[in-house]
Formats: structure tokens, C-alpha cells, sequence
């Protein structure tokens, strides 16, 4: 109790090494953004290859998806980074190590969103496609895209803050993001309170802020009846 | 019963024994039905008849088992090659819808596009006109169907009524052989089907070949040259809507057009 009275704020050196968090939190974003894109580039091309694949490939897809939803993402990072080198594959620096697998595991979810977007498209919007003559391809492209991204919106918005702060576990493999930052100035000064009295607002409002955009996107693009 | 003394060019539409089941349920048990450039022909029954599957195979959005379609002189489902008859594959089948027209019970528009991009898609995608082409004709359709002021209009921005509009637009506006219509008024407040019918009446004036699923005994009557009551998967009464609305003999067909008159369709 008396410790506690006696412990004095003191923001100094968090102030003195602000530059590591204003540069972390802008890696922590490039990380989420090029993680999600990429993520979203496999999770859409899986989606559509199981929705109109067959059974094997619906299988490997299956697999892909369990093997990364029920393996905790802490360990991947650490598999990608440490595992596929020392087994003789290629080793990243890294950035690009915890971007490939930010990638893979947002891919394994995204899958899902994309799958029961693609299930909740009314037959008869495919049916109109079709009887206008589009090709698979162009059905796929005006038709199926379209609406579906538009039903997934809100599962998206989710998804993206959710791996937006995932980006926080690069810190474990030396990536200097914005935990990272964090964490180098607590280990090198002792103020972890303070450190931690500036970074969670910088969370906080980045998170907030992205889920503010976001909403305006589903706002804008919501079908409000199929 | 089918007065088949014109050359198969006459026809437009050419169904022959036509059969088709949905697993162990055979919905259509050898249907046979003509069409004929500019006629308009109603197809009516029971649901469960199989008047809409009939429908949904002209175009081939169902698959049929046996029997025969042809539309304009072509197999719509399958490509026969001296005697092998094999299902035609996606670009094929894409090619051949792209000469059947279709609207739908429930619109069906493209909820992300406004009413001029519905009409639009096909005719750019499809007929690969340029924009400001496909936008004309798209404009010049939509003014004819009454909603020149809906343009910009999204689908949930409508009524049922101007939603089923557009989609007639949208239909005809690829200029098809023939027009499906799937009980196009059925999802319909009772006070919007007379502006989709009068579309409907204003198409058959202009010699449009139609085929319709209706429920609308009235409407039936009065704009088609044929009639057609389907039961149990296959074609019961056929003729002029003046015999087929007439004194009848057809204890089913009776039997039908009392019930719906119970309910005061």
C-alpha cells in the first residue's frame, strides 16, 4: 500500500522514445494492411474455389481453415519465423515473416466469411444473371462479388480491427511495431504504467477510428433488401 | 393434339415430351407444347403442376431429362451431334439465355445497381455495346415501362410495382426471341399488378413472343392467343382463351378455375 503511494508518475522517457510508438503504431498498421490484403486475396480465391470445386478441393480447403483456426496464432508466428527456415525452407526477415503469416491465418477466417456471403446470395439473383446471359465468370465478377461483399461488410469490419490488433504479437519476433515500442522503452526505463498510460490510448483511438470508417463503408454500401 | 402442319421454322418454341424430376418426384411427365412468333401463350394450373419448372427449362435454368426443347430451331439443353446428345456446357448455355428473356416472380433485380445499371449489364456484358449506347437503350426502356424518372433509382429505393417494371426492362431491352414471365405479379400488392400488366398488355400489341405463368385468370384471358392448363406434369386443356375460359369439360380445369374464384382472384 505505502508502495503504491510512493510510486510517482514520471512520463519523461516515455515522451524522450516517442518516436518508437508513433513509428510502431505506423508499422502496425502497414502490417495489418498488407496482412489483410493478402488475406483477403486467398480467402477470396478459396471461397470461390470451394463454392464451385469439388469435393477434394472442398477437403483441402476444410483442412487449411481447421489446421489455422484451432492452432493459436502466437505459435504460427513462431513456426514461420524460426520452423520453415530451420527445416530448410526460406527464411524472411521479420516484417515479411509475420506478414506471411498475418496473411495465411486472416485467410483461413476470411474463407469463412466469404463462403456463407457467397451462401447467402438469393438463387435469384444468379438465376437473373444467368437468364441475361452472363457467363459463369461475369457472374461471378457483377453479380456474385458485388452482393456478396456487401452481406459480408459487418463480419468484415470485425475481422479487420480484430487482426489489426493481432499485429501486436510481432513484438514477440522483434518486429518494432507499436507493442514492440512498448516494450523496448518499459525493459530500457522501468515505466511500464506510463508507457502503457500512452500506448493503450494509441490502440484505442487507431481501432476506434478504423471501426468508425469502416461503419461509414457499411452505411454507404448496405443492401437493405435483397 | 397438336396441329403440327406448319415447318418447324414457323416455331418459335418447341417443347416435345419433355420430362423432368426433382429426385424421385417427376414434375413434368411429357409435355408437348408450339409457340409461335408473336403469339402470347398463358400457362396456368395448380401449383405443383409444373408450370414453372416448364418454364425455368426453356432457358435452361433447370436441366431436363428427356424429351425435347427447341428455341428458334436449337436444342436449348443439349448439343447432339449425329445422334449423341450431350448437357451444353456454362458459355454455350450463356449464349443461348442470352436470347430468352426472363422475369421473375421476385424482380430479382441487382440490389447494388440502380435501375438504369440493371438494364445496363446485360446489354454491355452481353451484347458488348459501348456505354453511352447501352445507356441510351437502357434509358429508352425504362421511359417505356414508366419509370423515367427512377433512373438512379436502387431496387429497395421502389415500389414491388416499379422493381417488376425494371425488370421487364431489363429483359427486354436484349431484344429476346421470346419473354419468359414466372407469375410476374404474384409477389405483387394488389394494387401495383395493373401497371406491370399494362407493360405486359402494351408487349404482346407489339408482337412480342411470350410465355406466362399466371395466376391472373383475367389477365389470362385477355392478352393471350393460347391458353394452357397444366396438370400433374403434363398439358390437360390447350386452345383460344374464349374455349378454354368457356363452357368446359375438363373436371379438373373446372374444378380450378372454381377455386380460384373462391378466393376472388
Amino acid at each position: 500500500m505505502s508502495l503504491r503511494l510512493h510510486y510517482h508518475l514520471n512520463f519523461n522517457f516515455v515522451w524522450k522514445y516517442f518516436d518508437r510508438l508513433s513509428w510502431g503504431l505506423l508499422l502496425s498498421l502497414e502490417l495489418a494492411a498488407a496482412g489483410i490484403l493478402i488475406g483477403i486475396a486467398i480467402g477470396l480465391s478459396l471461397a470461390l474455389l470451394a463454392n464451385s470445386g469439388g469435393r477434394a478441393v472442398r477437403a483441402v480447403i476444410a483442412a487449411y481453415v481447421e489446421f489455422i483456426r484451432n492452432v493459436p496464432l502466437l505459435l504460427l508466428v513462431y513456426l514461420v519465423f524460426y520452423g520453415v527456415p530451420s527445416i530448410g525452407g526460406f527464411a524472411y526477415d521479420a516484417p515479411t515473416s509475420f506478414i506471411i503469416t498475418l496473411a495465411v491465418y486472416a485467410g483461413a477466417y476470411l474463407v469463412e466469411v466469404f463462403r456463407a456471403g457467397l451462401d447467402a446470395i438469393p438463387k435469384g439473383l444468379i438465376d437473373a444473371g444467368k437468364a441475361i446471359g452472363l457467363t459463369p465468370w461475369q457472374r461471378v465478377v457483377y453479380v456474385k462479388l458485388p452482393t456478396m461483399l456487401r452481406i459480408v461488410l459487418p463480419s468484415l469490419s470485425n475481422a479487420f480491427i480484430s487482426l489489426f490488433k493481432d499485429t501486436a504479437l510481432a513484438s514477440v519476433i522483434a518486429v518494432p511495431e507499436l507493442q514492440y515500442g512498448a516494450s523496448w522503452i518499459y525493459t530500457n526505463t522501468f515505466r511500464i504504467v506510463e508507457v502503457y498510460a500512452v500506448v493503450t490510448p494509441m490502440y484505442l483511438v487507431t481501432g476506434y477510428g478504423l471501426l468508425f470508417g469502416l461503419r461509414l463503408l457499411e452505411r454507404r454500401f448496405a443492401i437493405r433488401r435483397l | 393434339m397438336h396441329t403440327s402442319g406448319n415447318s418447324d421454322a414457323a416455331l418459335l418454341v418447341k417443347v416435345r415430351a419433355l420430362s423432368k424430376s426433382f429426385g424421385a418426384n417427376q414434375v413434368l411427365k411429357g409435355v408437348d407444347l408450339d409457340v409461335r412468333a408473336g403469339e402470347v401463350v398463358s400457362v396456368i394450373g395448380a401449383s405443383g403442376s409444373g408450370k414453372t419448372t416448364l418454364l425455368r427449362c426453356i432457358n435452361v435454368l433447370e436441366t431436363y431429362d428427356d424429351g425435347s426443347i427447341k428455341v428458334d430451331g436449337v436444342e436449348v439443353g443439349y448439343r447432339e451431334t449425329n445422334g449423341d446428345r450431350r448437357p451444353r456446357g456454362e458459355r454455350e448455355l450463356a449464349r443461348i439465355r442470352a436470347d430468352i428473356g426472363m422475369v421473375f416472380q421476385l424482380f430479382n433485380l441487382f440490389p447494388h445497381l440502380t435501375a438504369r445499371e440493371n438494364v445496363m449489364l446485360g446489354l454491355r456484358k452481353v451484347r458488348g455495346l459501348r456505354h453511352a449506347e447501352a445507356r441510351t437503350v437502357a434509358e429508352q426502356w425504362l421511359v417505356r415501362v414508366g419509370l423515367g424518372d427512377k433512373l438512379d433509382s436502387l431496387p429497395f429505393e421502389m415500389s414491388g410495382g416499379q422493381q417488376q417494371r425494371v425488370g421487364i426492362a431489363r429483359a427486354v431491352a436484349m431484344n429476346p426471341k421470346v419473354l419468359l414471365l414466372d407469375e410476374i405479379t404474384s409477389a405483387l400488392d394488389p394494387e401495383l399488378v395493373g401497371e406491370v400488366l399494362m407493360v405486359v398488355h402494351e408487349l404482346a400489341r407489339e408482337g412480342m413472343t411470350m410465355i406466362l405463368v399466371t395466376h391472373e385468370m383475367t389477365f389470362a384471358r385477355d392478352v393471350s392467343s393460347r391458353v394452357v392448363f397444366m396438370d400433374g406434369g403434363r398439358v390437360a386443356v390447350e386452345g383460344p382463351p374464349s374455349e378454354v375460359f368457356g363452357a368446359q369439360p375438363h373436371e379438373r380445369l373446372r374444378s380450378f378455375l372454381a377455386r380460384i374464384e373462391l378466393k376472388g382472384v
